[in-house]
């Protein structure tokens, strides 16, 4: 079943025009936002196919713009996104994006932040307002954003990957997807994990207690909030 | 859910004795693990921001980024309020109101998209107007909004609810067919009643292209809205009257996807063909760029993502 319930079918509450073009950008927009954690100072974006054609009339430029403000996909501020962006001094740049895609609407970000850390990523907006991260950081790892997602960069260790779902299964937390990629063999990996709650900041400090693990970034889009300590 | 198809979901309300509505909720529930009055709770929070983008459509002015639209709605609801429409004082009104969203829509108002923002007029246009006209309950709208969303939900997985995949009968023609559904319900009709009403509603939009004028949700889908709303209310008459979708309602939906798959990909959200390629078309579109710079391309240092299922 592509769709799953019933508020993929009545919804989502979104700014016009384009479920796909408005409402999928500003998704993607706010998922990158997330992976960087921090508010960005600078952020390049490439678009692809439809994306580069009919950004200006759709309003995809404001609404991934508002996706990095942190901006839900009904908020109306995104309207106004690019001037709100200039004012808190985020230097927004758009091009197109050059060679394969991964859909006819996607969108490459490349986030910096104040202290110079950096964020990448590849999104699709497949329809309806539904996403699909192709790459996060240079990884080839998925996320959709429908499910609270944990994104865990890690040393390529044996062990690793168990002591993650060791961790989660004793949170009582299931995972529904996950995905993971690496940049060579015993180098830096990444492992996403799609879950059915939202984790909480004790789950998420033990996950970084485990060896080898680098950092842990979560991506949450829903207004759900985890459940208590 | 338990139901995949428009005769099942028909044949668990008959047996069970639920509305299409209850089916939905407790389906949804089981499903995803959140609590009824979560989920109820959600659906009357968006049909709050339906009437909300009704009462702005009707009373603000609403101007598309483009400038190619904007203002009819207010003009036909002056037809039902001072004039005599043709159609009567209700299809008038519900015509009005299906405007009013999609010029909202249009204008990066907000919306609920209904199953998509190019759709989004059809059922707020149907639903706050029969409110007003049969003096019914938020209460009452809420449920109706979840036998859309069971209908709705047969008909995205069995065919498609975007115009890029299956032109703009999915999008308009997947709307009129869930609010003429619902709306049999909201009137008392039969679970089966409102399954008619579906096929009946599907079957005369049956091979509607996407067109938009420079890929736009603006030309000609703010018109198609309005017009949608006015055939949803006849295809929920001929349901709630007792007319029969000879061919079942089900098996319309599988002409949809068969006739969707087979569609040029020019009539398909493109805006290569239809409406948007007519002289007309053409000339807004220019006029549209024109001054524009278009993107410059990336740097060649920069790779380009590869990934699979390009097109």
């Amino acid at each position: 079943m592509r769709f799953k319930n019933v508020f993929s079918i009545i919804g989502p509450s979104m700014v016009g025009p384009s479920s796909s073009h408005t409402a999928g950008a500003v998704r993607i927009g706010l998922i990158a936002r997330q992976l960087l954690g921090t508010e960005p100072v600078s952020v390049k974006i490439a678009l692809y196919g439809s994306f580069a054609e009919t950004y200006w009339g759709h309003g995809t430029d404001l609404a991934l713009a508002g996706g990095l403000l942190g901006y839900a996909t009904d908020d109306s501020r995104v309207a106004e996104a690019l001037e709100e962006a200039e004012r808190r001094g985020i230097e927004i740049t758009f091009v197109k994006g050059v060679g394969l895609a991964p859909h006819p609407n996607a969108a490459k970000l490349e986030l910096k932040d104040a202290d110079g850390r950096t964020a990448q990523v590849v999104g699709a907006s497949i329809g309806g307002g539904t996403v699909m991260i192709h790459e996060m950081n240079g990884f080839d790892v998925r996320c959709s954003g429908e499910y609270p997602t944990i994104v865990v960069l890690h040393r390529d260790r044996p062990g690793v990957i168990a002591s993650l779902t060791a961790v989660l299964g004793a949170s009582d937390t299931n995972i529904g997807y996950m995905g993971v990629d690496r940049k060579g063999r015993s180098a830096e990996a990444m492992t996403v994990m799609e879950l059915d709650s939202v984790p909480n900041r004790s789950l998420l400090e033990a996950l970084r207690r485990i060896d080898d693990v680098i950092e842990v970034t979560v991506i949450n889009l829903s207004s759900r909030e985890a459940k208590d300590e | 859910m338990r139901f995949r198809t428009l005769k099942e979901l028909a044949a668990i309300s008959l047996n069970e004795g639920k509305t299409l509505a209850e089916v939905m909720i407790e389906d949804q529930a089981a499903e995803t693990g959140v609590p009824r009055e979560e989920i109820v709770a959600q659906m009357a929070d968006y049909y709050e921001k339906m009437k909300e983008a009704v009462r702005r459509g009707l009373t603000e002015q609403t101007v598309s980024r483009s400038g190619l639209s904007g203002g009819d709605a207010v003009k036909v609801l002056d037809l039902a309020e001072n004039g005599t429409p043709s159609s009567g004082d209700p299809s008038s009104r519900a015509m009005a109101y299906a405007l009013a969203v999609s010029e909202v829509n249009a204008s990066m108002g907000r919306i609920i998209a209904t199953p998509t923002a190019g759709s989004c007029g059809i059922i707020p246009g149907v639903f706050v107007s029969s409110q007003e006209r049969f003096g019914w309950s938020d209460e009452h709208m809420v449920n109706g909004l979840f036998a859309a969303g069971a209908i709705g939900y047969v008909i995205a997985n069995n065919s498609f609810i975007s115009g890029a995949e299956g032109g703009c009968q999915a999008e308009v023609g997947s709307a009129i067919g869930m609010a003429a559904g619902a709306l049999v319900e909201l009137r008392g009709g039969s679970a089966e009643q409102a399954m008619h009403a579906v096929g009946l509603a599907l079957k005369n939009t049956l091979g509607l292209i996407c067109d938009p004028v420079a890929g736009l949700v603006e030309i000609p889908c703010i018109v198609r809205n309005g017009l949608g709303a006015v055939n949803a209310l006849a295809a929920a008459d001929m349901g709630l009257a007792g007319v029969r979708s000879a061919i079942p309602s089900d098996e319309v939906v599988s002409v949809m996807l068969e006739v969707g798959a087979a569609m040029p990909s020019g009539h398909r959200e493109t805006g290569q063909g239809g409406l948007a390629q007519t002289p007309t078309g053409r000339k807004l579109t220019e006029g549209l760029m024109k001054g524009r710079k278009p993107l410059e391309p990336e740097a060649e240092e920069a790779a380009a993502p590869v990934g699979e299922g390009a097109e």
